[in-house]
């Protein structure tokens, strides 16, 4: 029986975060109810992407993009789409609906429309645990074209080409990197895939692992082959139980069919992979940290030179590539360095993969061309900021990255145009930010997570780190001055330029961008001791306007019953009882309490 | 895998698996899968369509079930869409579904004795 539908359920860890985990049950036992089951094929695949939305269901042929689905709703879908062909409207994704009702298919919708997919090309598409549709797909013919049809040496200048930089964060152009490694005479060498995702609101690695393991396998193997190393490992953090689970059962289905083994498609090249689990230490994403914690040893840096190309694992000339450059590598090979190198701006090629979050409506995992603007990504595809709030600043680069002010909007998303800007690419985190925040506030937040990610071992970065965030935890309570501010800056500036590794390095980059586009804030903290975002609770006190409507929610959940008023009525706050949680500003069904 | 032959093999048997999920832009064969259309004997009209279609290696055409069209009595009915013309089949049994696949969906002329002009009341 060949299926007529498929239906193709979200199962990244976000979508099971929000309860898909229970829907394919509810479909095997709807559909065996209508006697259809074997009609149509169930899927599970990896991150769709507009997590916001999620849980999905996709149904083909006809391409439906099914939201927000409960279990009870699959029922209907059941019974209505799948049974009798009638498409369930009310749990379309609106933005898939016309003016007219008519439904759009997924690819239409303006999130989908306006991406590129180059890594993500299968996830959401493809059920992750079987092989047979990563090959249906293309996968591993790029492998092919590169043991059969190219020396090491051709698949180097492919990939230097093609343009690709590293999208771990610094931008370093992977086929240069390679070379290095290529051109270092060793008895053994080794690629290392880093999958040590730890940015903060980034999980751009994570749904790779989960959606398309094999194209990060493919993508080692390719590496492997080009600069002479027959062994690969994939370093992924223990907190990503459904990617390991997922890389497992690609790397056996792999073994199985003698796609990694020895004399993979009789070329004589032999490979194979192991998967290391780390701890989750941020450091540990460093090379050399990463490399140390592999030996089994403390994940700590050291000073390079030499390079990990030169020395890296037990002493021998190691690559190590990022999870999303990697995804990116089969593709290359498989379309030509030609086609990479169309997309993209001159200096940086291709695509870019972030991870949208914050204030911002269809927060999820967006893949766009570079040189498109950040303000294509926040409004276009991102859908804008909900409750028709101004928009402040976009962030990039997790704590390693800046602030971009909402004048900067129009900045073209390359990697050397956000570090003019005082940002960088990073992993690709993107923090919208929106009018109500205190940027004062993000700093700390990004400092408080850098001090407890220092691994210590150089003094610039463990002290700095923790003086810093003193500092700013002054500022914000309103005791700092002005020479507080100058203080922070000139820290800042030393912790840079005399930390060890890029851990420290770039620990004070959220300071100085805020301090470059956003200085007022920090000034008006210490001069007019306020807070503008509303945020620094020794700096506000919480009102509540003539908006109030009387409705005694605030007054009911205040934990200090600070709150007095009558039904119908406007209601008051006690500001001396009042601790600042918030709670009633929360609850406010008409935004009449606010904080300044 | 000792050869790109090998490679080849599994994907053109596996192609057949995810198809679908590309876009589907070519002709549709919309079957109406209501109440009265199932009671007529719908179903195993329209699963001739999905076996017959994938037999012979047909690419770009889907089966879809659709809803009421509104003549019950010369049920099932089955349409076929390529792009804005549209043809009407009435009281589609399984012999009829493997004559509208081979002569219309592959050979590309209307069956005429199943046309609904035929059996307009």
């Amino acid at each position: 029986m060949i299926e007529r539908a498929h239906v193709l359920i979200c199962s990244g860890s976000n979508c099971i975060a929000r309860g898909a985990k229970s829907l394919r049950d509810e479909f095997e036992e709807h559909l065996a109810r209508l006697g259809i089951r074997n009609e149509i094929k169930l899927v599970n695949t990896g991150c769709v992407g507009l997590c916001e939305q999620g849980p999905f269901v996709i149904v083909y042929p006809e391409g439906v993009f099914y939201a927000l689905v409960k279990n009870k709703d699959i029922k209907t879908i059941c019974d209505e789409h799948l049974y009798k062909g009638r498409i369930v409207e009310k749990l379309v994704f609106d933005e898939a609906l016309t003016e007219n009702k008519e439904v759009k298919a997924f690819d239409e919708i303006k999130f989908y429309s306006k991406q590129t997919r180059v890594a993500l090309r299968n996830c959401g598409l493809i059920n992750p645990d079987d092989i047979e549709e990563y090959i249906a797909h293309n996968g591993y013919r790029g492998l092919g074209r590169a043991l059969l049809e190219m020396t090491p040496k051709e698949v180097i200048d492919e990939m230097q080409k093609s343009g690709l930089r590293g999208r771990g964060g610094g931008g370093f152009p992977t086929g240069l990197k390679w070379n290095f490694a290529y051109n270092n005479e060793s008895d053994q060498k080794y690629v290392i895939c880093n999958a040590d995702e730890g940015d903060p609101g980034a999980f751009m690695d994570r749904a790779l692992l989960e959606g398309d393991p094999h194209s990060i396998l493919e993508g080692l193997m390719i590496a492997g082959y080009a600069i002479g190393a027959d062994k690969g490992y994939v370093y992924v953090r223990i907190e990503y139980p459904t990617a390991i689970e997922k890389l497992k059962i690609a790397i056996s289905q792999a073994e199985n069919l003698g796609l990694l083994g020895d004399d993979i498609f009789g070329s004589g090249f032999n490979f194979d992979i192991e998967i290391r689990l780390g701890a989750g230490a941020f450091v540990c994403g460093e090379e050399t940290a990463l490399i140390a914690s592999i030996e089994g040893g403390r994940g700590m840096s050291r000073n390079k030179p030499p390079f990990p190309a030169a020395k890296g694992l037990w002493g021998k000339p190691t690559i190590i590539n990022n999870v999303e450059t990697l995804a990116n590598i089969p593709e290359i090979l498989f379309q030509g360095a030609e086609w990479f190198a169309r997309i993209g701006t001159e200096k940086s090629k291709g695509t870019k993969v972030f991870s949208l979050g914050g204030n911002i409506k269809n927060a999820g995992l967006v893949e766009v061309p570079m040189g498109t603007t950040l303000r294509e990504v926040v409004y276009e595809i991102g859908g804008g900021i909900p409750k028709n709030k101004q928009l402040k600043a976009v962030q990039t680069g997790g704590p390693s990255g800046g602030a971009i002010p909402e004048h900067l909007l129009d900045l073209k998303i390359e990697y050397e145009t956000l570090i003019e800007v005082g940002s960088m690419m990073g992993s690709g985190g993107m923090v919208v930010i929106d009018e109500d925040a205190c940027m004062v506030d993000i700093c700390r937040f990004y400092l408080d997570f850098t001090v407890d990610e220092s691994c210590g071992k150089c003094t610039p970065c463990r002290e700095g780190t923790k003086k810093m965030l003193e500092m700013l935890n002054i500022i914000s309570s309103g005791e700092g001055t002005l020479e507080d501010i100058d203080k922070l800056e000139k820290l800042a500036k030393i912790v840079k330029s005399s930390s060890l590794c890029g851990l420290g390095q770039a620990a004070p980059n959220p300071i100085l961008s805020m301090l470059e586009h956003f200085r007022d804030e920090f000034e008006a903290h210490v001069v007019d001791k306020k807070c503008p975002g509303g945020v620094c609770k020794p700096l506000i006190q919480f009102f509540i306007t003539d908006d109030c409507i009387g409705c005694t929610k605030c007054a009911i959940n205040c934990p200090e019953q600070c709150i007095t008023g009558t039904v119908k009525q406007l209601h008051k706050i006690d500001t001396s009882a009042c601790i600042k949680c918030g709670i009633c500003k929360n609850v406010c069904p008409v935004d009449a309490v606010i904080s300044f | 895998m000792k050869s790109l032959d090998d490679l080849k093999k599994i994907r053109d048997a596996a192609q057949s698996k995810v198809n679908m999920r590309g876009k589907n832009d070519g002709m549709r064969v919309l079957v109406g899968m209501a109440t009265c259309g199932i009671s007529a004997g719908a179903r195993p009209v329209m699963n001739t369509f999905v076996e017959k279609i994938a037999e012979n290696n047909i690419e770009k055409v889907t089966v879809t079930p659709v809803g009421c069209i509104g003549e019950c009595a010369i049920e099932p009915i089955v349409e076929i869409l390529e792009g804005d013309i549209r043809t009407t089949y009435c009281r589609v049994d399984v012999e009829a579904a493997e004559r509208i696949v081979k002569e219309h969906i592959i050979g590309g002329k209307v069956v005429l004795d199943y046309v609904i002009g035929k059996y307009r009341l």
